[in-house]
């Protein structure tokens, strides 16, 4: 049985939540998979640092909180201070270009920036980086397919701006698949 | 129990990814609940929000009281005015609940509560988890009195049980208590609801007969028998005091002795039909896992472990929590070196399982405070101390 179990984390108002609601739709309604969805609910999930955990498996998820997370996406440098350290060796770890400074280069992870702040600025609103990043995410992990994670949009973005976040995740998911081929590693 | 297909209205079919709030919401609209009064509270809500938003186009009514007490009251109203009503909440709401919920029993009031359960006591923890009401729902009103309640262990389970707790209650005329928590109340997962045509309601039983034969009870220590709805034309008369068939007060010990013998055996003289269990391997296991709710999910993990330990363990998930299931207790006992019965409170379900084990086989209760899921490695070590 094979399970991943991801973390998505930033700040409040990025869209974290949305980010795991969407990636666990799509898993669990288009890929064929398990996958249980959890949000720290209590005071400290509020205002700055945010995090919803994904466990997903090919079998029925028995325990629904994290145990070891393999992947982790930082939107935040709060987020990446607080989490990093959770990922083993050869951990995925995906962080905001600009808004992370790294405390080293993470020579045991399997590091990779995007700038989704800046492309969600070019595609007309920030609010579309989480989208950006669920693009590059999707396409540098693997764990879900981009065809899954399109369907899965409806309902959990607004109708009017579903074309668009499309665009900012298509955006995220070449810039992924660019860096995937850059690194030389094979696209999912 | 005489069963009709759900009214499409509110059966909002298909596969969603949802949490075990918005199911419970889904599962009381595809039943045909239609009258909703509650007060918001942690972790139940989102129950609320739910039902709240999907009431104008299913054609029901929601209504924020002002508080728990007023709440349950207003269900109690709405259930003899013809409506299946539901409300949730989680301890602190549901302490206040007690009294009303104690005159359900007695007035014989169909109704579904759901307690998602977090930390107490009091108002303890209010975004953490926990399964500390258990007792709570069977003993929380004065009196004698029985309910059933039920404990789904994810959200589809929570939309599946809604419907039978709302078919049990209307068949029982008895409030159903569904007992989750805070993890399978927030926890979004894959919630499959079904076509309309595919899930069986119990529809509401009205009397139609003549005015002189109207009688809103029967005392007969069985389920089945017709409410009658305010506004009929019908004269009856429903109070919490000890009453006759026709409702009326009829304080004697004669007549308390006949209504609560009803209202006690009307459930555990059917138990057999109401309860559900989900059991795994029993047959043949040296130690068998008691479990409910989220902490039967984790307990899986133990088992799972713990026969490839070559431990032969089998597991027993009570679905349904009351009545309990004191037979299959008993006879399980007989056979087993033991009885492992993991729950997120001090020890409250074990008491039970204790009881009925009666001293045949070892109990070991693994128990701890709300806030918090089982370590499954700790299920695990009391299976493997079990065998010693």
């Amino acid at each position: 049985m094979s399970t991943t179990e991801i973390r998505f984390s930033g700040f409040g108002g990025q869209g974290i939540i949305r980010c795991a609601l969407i990636t666990g739709k799509a898993l669990a309604l288009y890929d064929d998979k398990f996958a249980t969805m959890t949000q720290s609910f209590g005071p400290e999930a509020r205002g700055s640092a945010c995090a919803a955990q994904l466990v997903v498996s090919d079998e029925r998820v028995l325990y629904p909180y994290l145990t070891q997370p393999s992947i982790l996406m930082a939107l935040s440098q709060e987020a990446y201070d607080k989490y990093y350290s959770e990922l083993p060796k050869g951990g995925i770890l995906i962080v905001e270009h600009e808004l992370v400074k790294l405390r080293s280069e993470h020579p045991d992870l399997r590091l990779m920036r995007v700038p989704a702040t800046r492309y969600a600025e070019e595609l007309g609103n920030r609010l579309f980086t989480n989208l950006v990043a669920l693009g590059f995410f999707t396409a540098v992990t693997g764990v879900v397919s981009a065809d899954a994670m399109k369907k899965a949009l409806p309902g959990l973005v607004p109708d009017r701006f579903l074309k668009i976040n499309i665009k900012a995740f298509d955006k995220g998911y070449e810039h992924g698949i660019q860096m995937m081929s850059q690194n030389g590693e094979a696209a999912s | 129990m005489k069963t009709v297909a759900a009214d499409p209205k509110g059966v909002d079919s298909g596969p969603h990814f949802m949490d075990g709030d918005h199911a419970l919401a889904e599962g009381a609209l595809a039943a045909g609940c239609r009258f909703f009064a509650g007060y918001p509270i942690t972790p139940s809500t989102e129950t609320a929000e739910r039902f709240a938003e999907r009431a104008p186009e299913v054609g029901a009514l929601f209504i924020q009281m002002e508080d728990e007490l007023a709440s349950i009251a207003a269900n109690i109203g709405a259930a003899w005015a013809g409506q299946k009503v539901m409300t949730v909440t989680c301890g602190p709401g549901f302490s206040l609940m007690v009294e009303n919920l104690g005159l359900a029993c007695m007035t014989e009031t169909p109704m579904v509560i759901a307690n998602v359960q977090r930390g107490g006591p009091s108002t303890g923890l209010p975004t953490l988890t926990a399964q500390q009401d258990m007792m709570q729902a069977r003993y929380g009103p004065h009196g004698d009195n029985m309910i059933i309640a039920l404990c789904p262990d994810s959200p589809q389970e929570c939309f599946d049980l809604t419907i039978e707790a709302f078919n049990l209650s209307e068949y029982y005329r008895v409030p159903v208590i569904i007992l989750t928590d805070e993890t399978v109340g927030h926890m979004h997962e894959k919630v499959v609801i079904p076509p309309a045509d595919q899930i069986k309601v119990v529809p509401r039983n009205n009397y139609s007969g003549t005015k002189e034969d109207c009688r809103p009870y029967k005392f007969d220590s069985q389920g089945g028998h017709p409410m009658v709805r305010a506004g009929d034309g019908y004269n009856f008369h429903i109070t919490g005091l000890t009453h006759n068939e026709k409702g009326y007060p009829a304080m004697t010990a004669e007549q308390n002795k006949i209504v609560v013998t009803h209202l006690m055996e009307k459930i555990n003289g059917n138990a057999d039909q109401i309860i559900r269990l989900d059991e795994d391997q029993i047959d043949g296991a040296d130690v068998v896992v008691v479990s409910f709710g989220i902490t039967s999910r984790i307990a899986v993990k133990a088992i799972q472990d713990a026969r490839k330990e070559g431990i032969k363990v089998g597991s027993l998930r009570m679905i349904t929590i009351w009545p309990f299931c004191e037979k299959r207790i008993r006879e399980i006992s007989a056979k087993v070196k033991a009885i492992v019965v993991p729950e997120i409170n001090y020890g409250q379900m074990v008491l039970e399982v204790e009881r009925n084990a009666g001293g045949r086989c070892k109990v070991i209760s693994v128990n701890h405070c709300g806030g918090a899921v089982h370590d499954p490695e700790v299920i695990l070590d009391a299976i493997r101390k079990a065998m010693l």
